[in-house]
């Protein structure tokens, strides 16, 4: 038997007046198990916790909770990267309303994604095959595009919990700057302009939570600096 | 049910995957009133999962690439129960469905060029397979399910798309003609039950890999929209048929896409010897998914599979060097590392055939219209109901599914079934109304399981069923197993229909969305295993110990499962193109 102690989050909001830790233990056999393997284990015996998943490999983004303090994916996320005594505390990602146990509404998250629109702005007439692109200006999409919008890195960073509805927030800010790093998109300037308040940008303080969990290893303080830049460039 | 709230749409599409979000910009882009229902957020559907690519004749790689070659190699694939019309449908309107995407912000790889890179995938020809192996699956590195995802939800965005997000649609509502007027929903953040009413439903729900032990789908991937038919009453198409992916990493079941060895990987025994080279000596490790999964398992059967069991063999990459693997597979190598803790550019990767995909599902036309048969056996349209992506059998998979062509599936039959919702909008529609007690058939499920007061798990049921079909209907078949296999799932339903939904609470509750898909799962499954008892040969994915041999003069046909009286039935596959000569079926051979 090798139990683990494990400490969840848990909140109805039909039958619990306040938020509860509830602890669980788990018998792992020894097996270096994901901590969604986990939560899936547990789910089995207490049908009652919410938590959402789909993918299970760490593509889609469903999730992103935190464990023992550090924002990541359940579903790739190895016990042996976060138990620390013996002991797992799961908690929801923190600065966003809870729904249920680990569920949390991510409706300001997904308004700071839409407000920078994030679709390709071409506003010439699209031609009979695909736009031609370098690979090297392919490359510059690199580090920007594979954003699964999991929310870690947003409900990691402090500017975001202070001001969740005037700070874009690193995932907004690094799909901002996909489009304005693709050579395809025409609408930079509009684009610019649409970021050019105290808010929107320059409350990034650079703190560089967003580095250290973002499950896919991507860098959003870099893309907040590259748009300052530009910002800065166009300013002058 | 009178004070159940409800929605009223011109057109419902239920799933938010690529063909569903493809259908959807289609009739955002129209101006009729259409949302989204989707169980969880759009981009969080299985599409994202996709790795190697699209595969269409876009004539970057080759400039003399043709669409006529790709359909071949499809109706090759498809192991000749392809419908070649729809096959035709598919290769020919693909170039604009790709160029589409593009358009919309896709960030494929490029070639030097500029142009969109494309790889080899397997069963891949040029010149109707005498002129070698041809490099047509469009990529965006190994990410493409996850960049077409993402654009497709970016440019519903754009269009002001309606979405019913983490909303589960429980079951069709039909009238009293039996045409399809809507569905019921349940809203998972509060629990609320609501009657959506549509001129027009479609099914964009995908795949059911779920209904196997060992898969390499999501899991939410439970089949909720074939469930859904199937309780309607409506018949499903080449049930049987289910695609087992040859690299599944080992254990885990995660996909490791056929692009590695498109990029030049290949598979290895345990006597590190390439063995594909045996079973097919032209295309060896790009043979047909069906044919090298079965060569894999024919090697691990031989007592030649790798590891301490010998049950699997290994995926070898690492002469293909760092740089081609953090350029072109950069998602895989993650994937291996986390979950088979093997770096491929030092060690191979263990794999094992995993259940992958469905090539059947909702029979449908090339305009996504859901077909049933008269009493004659003709095909009758299913008023109402629509159906695209995996979901549907058009039939472009035939028996066997080419990789990098459900992508490909997925936006030129989501656009098809949008443009013809649209046009078919503008006409008229006219269905009589649901009454209350339509109404009450379609909330009898929900009503079931919210009402019960003990019995078996979920998840006890769940695990039954998958370790069923997991040892009845795998790669290889038998009658006598499969005869097990179809007694057992009988009496699982009984089971089923007693299981208890303990948590009764509302908000978020995914107690109650496990129970609503166990039962789909168990639709899916049953469909599945009496259509495979029911075919009595070997055919593409359907390969059986006892018929060892393809029998065209009896199976050159779709099966069609009626869940009414559980029976088999027959249907024709389409011979017939409209622009190109008809493919007659050949003997298959990579």
């Amino acid at each position: 038997m090798s139990m683990l102690q494990v400490a969840i989050y848990r909140y109805n909001p039909e039958t619990d007046s306040a938020p509860y830790m509830q602890e669980y233990q788990v018998d792992t056999q020894g097996r270096d198990l994901m901590v969604l393997n986990v939560l899936e284990m547990l789910k089995a015996q207490d049908t009652t916790l919410a938590y959402r998943r789909s993918c299970r490999e760490g593509v889609c983004g469903s999730d992103g909770m935190n464990m023992n303090g550090k924002n990541g994916l359940a579903c790739i996320t190895s016990l042996s990267e976060v138990v620390k005594g013996g002991k797992l505390t799961l908690r929801p990602l923190p600065g966003l309303p809870v729904i249920r146990d680990l569920v949390v509404d991510m409706a300001l998250f997904y308004q700071q994604y839409e407000r920078i629109q994030p679709y390709l702005q071409n506003d010439e007439p699209a031609p009979a095959i695909e736009r031609l692109q370098s690979p090297e200006e392919r490359d510059k999409l690199d580090g920007l595009y594979e954003c699964i919008l999991c929310a870690c890195c947003s409900t990691a960073c402090p500017s975001f919990w202070w001001n969740p509805d005037k700070f874009v927030g690193p995932a907004g800010l690094l799909q901002a700057y996909r489009f304005l790093a693709d050579s395809r998109d025409t609408a930079t300037r509009e684009r610019l302009a649409d970021l050019e308040d105290p808010f929107s940008v320059f409350r990034c303080r650079g703190i560089m939570n967003c580095v250290a969990v973002c499950p896919k290893g991507l860098n959003p303080t870099r893309a907040i600096g590259k748009i300052r830049e530009m910002l800065l460039a166009d300013a002058t | 049910m009178s004070n159940m709230r409800s929605l009223t749409f011109d057109a419902i599409i239920i799933g938010g995957g690529g063909s569903g979000l493809r259908a959807a910009l289609e009739l955002a882009k129209s101006g009729k009133k259409t949302a989204v229902l989707s169980k969880v957020f759009p981009t969080r559907s299985h599409t994202v999962s996709a790795q190697g690519g699209i595969t269409c004749a876009i004539a970057s790689a080759d400039p003399n690439d043709d669409w006529r070659w790709h359909m071949y190699d499809t109706v090759k694939g498809g192991d000749y129960i392809t419908d070649q019309d729809a096959a035709e449908y598919m290769c020919s309107e693909g170039p604009k469905a790709v160029f589409e995407l593009e358009h919309m912000g896709l960030p494929f790889s490029r070639f030097d060029n500029g142009r969109i890179y494309q790889r080899p995938f397997g069963g891949q020809s040029k010149n109707f397979g005498e002129g070698g192996q041809a490099a047509r699956t469009c990529a965006a590195a190994d990410r493409t399910g996850h960049a077409l995802l993402h654009t497709l939800y970016q440019n519903n965005l754009k269009n002001n798309t309606t979405f019913l997000n983490e909303w589960f649609a429980v079951d069709l509502v039909k009238n009293a003609n039996g045409d399809v007027v809507g569905c019921i929903a349940m809203d998972i953040e509060t629990g609320e039950v609501v009657h959506v009413k549509s001129k027009a439903t479609v099914l964009a729900t995908g795949g059911a890999g779920r209904i196997y032990a060992s898969t390499t789908n999501a899991l939410i991937n439970t089949g909720d929209g074939i469930g859904m038919a199937l309780r309607a009453g409506f018949p499903m198409q080449d049930m049987e048929m289910w695609q087992f992916h040859p690299t599944g990493i080992y254990g885990a079941g995660v996909l490791v896409t056929e692009g590695c060895r498109g990029e030049g990987g290949y598979l290895i025994n345990k006597d590190g010897e390439r063995f594909m080279e045996r079973y097919a000596p032209n295309a060896k490790d790009l043979a047909g998914r069906d044919v090298v999964a079965r060569s894999m398992v024919m090697e691990i059967l031989e007592g030649r599979g790798c590891g301490e069991n010998g049950d699997h063999v290994y995926l070898k990459l690492d002469h293909l060097g760092e740089e081609v693997l953090n350029k072109r597979l950069p998602g895989i190598s993650e994937l291996s590392k986390i979950f088979a803790h093997a770096d491929p550019v030092k060690a191979p990767i263990p794999v094992v055939p995993t259940c992958h995909y469905m090539m059947g599902g909702v029979p449908t036309n090339v305009h996504g219209q859901a077909i049933m048969q008269d009493a004659k056996g003709k095909d009758q349209i299913i008023n109402g109901l629509f159906a695209c992506g995996e979901a549907a059998c058009v039939s472009v998979h035939g028996a066997n599914r080419l990789g990098g062509n459900s992508l490909l599936d997925l936006v030129v039959f989501g656009r098809a079934a949008g443009i013809f919702i649209e046009s078919a909008l503008n006409e008229g529609i006219d269905y009589l109304d649901a009454s209350e007690s339509d109404v009450d058939t379609a909330m009898k499920r929900i009503t079931r399981w919210n009402e019960s007061t003990g019995g078996e798990s979920v998840a006890d049921l769940k695990a039954e069923l998958q370790g069923i079909m997991q040892n009845s209907f795998g790669v290889f078949r038998q009658e006598d197993n499969m005869q097990k296999g179809v007694g057992q799932l009988a009496e699982l339903r009984e089971r089923i229909a007693n299981a208890h939904l303990a948590d009764k609470s509302g908000a978020f509750n995914t107690a109650r969305v496990e129970a609503l898909e166990l039962d789909n799962l168990m639709e899916v499954a049953e469909a599945t295993a009496i259509a495979a008892l029911d075919r009595k040969e070997s055919r593409g994915a359907h390969s059986r110990y006892d018929y060892p041999d393809r029998d065209d003069v009896n199976w050159l046909k779709h099966s069609m499962y009626f869940p009414a009286e559980k029976k088999v039935g027959k249907r024709d596959v389409n011979f017939k193109p409209k622009t190109v000569d008809t493919f007659e079926p050949k003997v298959r051979t990579y």
